[in-house]
């Protein structure tokens, strides 16, 4: 019997999140190497595992778990890990996928510690050579990259969003769906008095595919409609660095770097940034980098794909401008 | 009310660590600091017990003799006493590993009601510690917390991170909580903090004094080599008038990069 490479899926109300499509790519990835089947795990209550089955079969999934209960509607971390537990311990999996999300990064040393297994964190690479398989992951806030091993199975790992794809594959082929046996589920113990979260129409920070970062030299909170505006026509998060946090401009959340978030989109748009260590260490992953910045020497221009030595005030109101020409002359 | 802070030191954060030959060079970091996770734990703590009346704040740290230095610090901050966790053992421990001795100690320390370390040492990223503890411990935990705001009837009410926001949580003590970055900028020891950090207990426990097995500590997870990333290419700087660059960035972005 071939092994099983399995993923962990996050998912909204019964639609899968672009993560848990990332980790499929990512298990697809080895699991012809690893001689290892992919499966995907799915938590809830009240889900539909036909459309889940045909959608995940659609990305390379050959078999689906589904643990359908009505104390899993809700994350929370002793009940889900419970039930990855049990799973793990009849499936016997090489290799277990979680997202890199507030989720994720929570269940996963959870589980590791249940079962005593390794995990590797935020990770940005696999690889198999001769049955073994080896993990990238940044270290030092992106200083360094680690290749780590993890010495017996099942290797548990937290998958970095926005490293792999979210590709579909030609497959189109429904997953074999198997239901999970839920029956006595710990209780968590923690009791929820109240959640004063402001409905953003903005995606979230670590997942983002663009961001937009506006440091110091904004010279107030009052000019982050500049950044906000941009953001918002790019469909993009907003980012900003720990002097602008501490100035007290932008809250935490938004905070990129070394003591903030570790992002990794596709478009980074640094603007007023100088490239402080600090905010690098946190961006340098990203896929491509543009630079907006009125000092010549600024250090983020070396690490910038694309850069413009000027005034942001007169740069980015000019770059709103031309992208909603663009978008005007191609439909 | 007992606040015990497993606590580690790390590299500056401000200065590039030197890799070489496959390795961090650890041996040249000149100087090390409190993680700044933990330090934000200490600094609202240290408020919590402020508000509160009463509580004693008890430092754990896994590290080598030098990590003394730091222990001292967090001592002049205002925490009451420290358990040093020194054994040859400890040198490569893995997060499990970590976990475990951390576990070890609290339990032999005996007396808590929150555990509170920050969420991920900024050193090697891996934020799992602090879970995997709780776990060990058998006790509730609350991942990325913002502060404690109360403790009273058993319980803490604690302020977690939440996406556009926070969640507001009770959870029954004891419980693990792991710290994201606070309100409050850690506050500076004063020197008469530093002087009385001085006289404040400091014990060392090795792994016979913990009572675990050396060969338990074995890493799973194994580093194998650490290189920097892979540098980036130089990139293209845009020069003329801010509504040509403009134009001309979004042209490439869209062309070229094929991100817009």
């Amino acid at each position: 019997m071939a092994d099983l490479a399995l993923v962990v899926a996050e998912h909204q109300e019964g639609k899968p999140k672009k993560i848990t499509y990332e980790m499929l790519t990512a298990a697809r990835s080895v699991a012809e190497e690893l001689d290892a089947e992919v499966g995907v795990l799915v938590m809830g209550h009240d889900l539909d595992a036909d459309a889940l089955a045909e959608d995940m079969g659609a990305r390379g999934a050959d078999v689906l778990f589904v643990a359908d209960h009505p104390d899993l509607k809700e994350y929370a971390a002793e009940p889900y890990a419970e039930v990855i537990r049990q799973l793990i311990e009849e499936e016997e999996p090489v290799l277990v996928l979680f997202g890199m999300t507030p989720a994720g990064r929570d269940l996963a040393p959870c589980v590791a510690a249940k079962v005593e297994a390794g995990l590797a964190s935020d990770i940005t690479g696999l690889e198999v050579e001769e049955g073994e398989l080896y993990i990238k992951r940044p270290i030092f806030s992106g200083q360094a990259i680690a290749t780590v091993r993890i010495t017996r199975p099942p290797a548990l790992v937290t998958v970095r969003p926005n490293t792999w794809a979210a590709a579909p594959t030609e497959q189109d082929e429904a997953a074999d769906v198997e239901e999970v046996d839920v029956d006595e589920l710990p209780e968590n113990g923690i009791e929820v008095l109240a959640v004063e979260a402001q409905e953003s129409t903005r995606p979230e920070l670590t997942e983002a595919s663009i961001i937009v970062a506006g440091g110091r030299g904004l010279q107030g909170p009052e000019n982050f409609h500049l950044i906000e505006e941009l953001a918002d026509l790019l469909g993009a998060a907003v980012g900003t660095t720990r002097a602008v946090v501490d100035a007290g401009w932008r809250p935490y959340e938004e905070q990129v770097g070394q003591t903030g978030k570790t992002v990794s989109p596709q478009l980074y748009i640094a603007i007023g940034i100088s490239g402080a260590i600090q905010h690098v260490s946190g961006m340098r992953t990203s896929r491509y980098i543009v630079a907006i910045n009125k000092d010549p020497e600024a250090p983020i221009f070396k690490l910038a794909d694309y850069g413009i030595v000027g005034d942001l005030f007169k740069v980015v109101p000019e770059l709103i401008q031309a992208i909603k020409e663009y978008r005007e002359q191609e439909p | 009310m007992n606040i015990i802070i497993p606590m580690k030191r790390v590299p500056d954060t401000a200065i590039q660590i030197a890799v070489k030959d496959g390795r961090v060079l650890l041996e040249e970091v000149e100087t090390w600091v409190i993680n700044p996770y933990d330090e934000y734990a200490i600094e609202e703590a240290l408020r919590l017990i402020e508000r509160q009346g009463e509580g004693k704040i008890i430092i754990v740290t896994i590290g080598p003799e030098a990590a003394q230095e730091t222990i001292r610090k967090a001592l002049a901050m205002g925490a009451h006493e420290a358990y040093h966790l020194l054994d040859d053992a400890f040198e490569q421990l893995d997060p499990l590993g970590r976990a475990r001795v951390l576990a070890a100690a609290i339990e032999k320390i005996g007396e808590y009601d929150l555990i509170w370390p920050g969420f991920k040492g900024v050193d090697n990223d891996e934020g799992q510690t602090g879970v995997m503890m709780a776990e060990f411990m058998n006790v509730p935990h609350v991942s990325t917390a913002i502060t404690v705001e109360e403790v009273a009837d058993g319980h803490a009410v604690v302020k977690v991170e939440a996406e556009g926001g926070y969640r507001r949580v009770r959870v029954p003590l004891p419980a693990v909580i792991t710290q994201t970055q606070g309100p409050h900028e850690p506050r500076y020891p004063t020197l008469r903090g530093i002087m009385g950090a001085k006289k404040k207990p400091l014990t060392v426990w090795n792994a016979d004094d913990l009572g675990v097995d050396r060969d338990e500590l074995e890493p799973i997870v194994e580093v194998l080599n650490v290189e920097r990333p892979p540098a980036r290419k130089a990139g293209r700087i845009l020069e003329g008038e801010p509504d040509h660059v403009a134009r001309e960035l979004v042209r490439l972005l869209h062309e070229d990069a094929k991100v817009i």
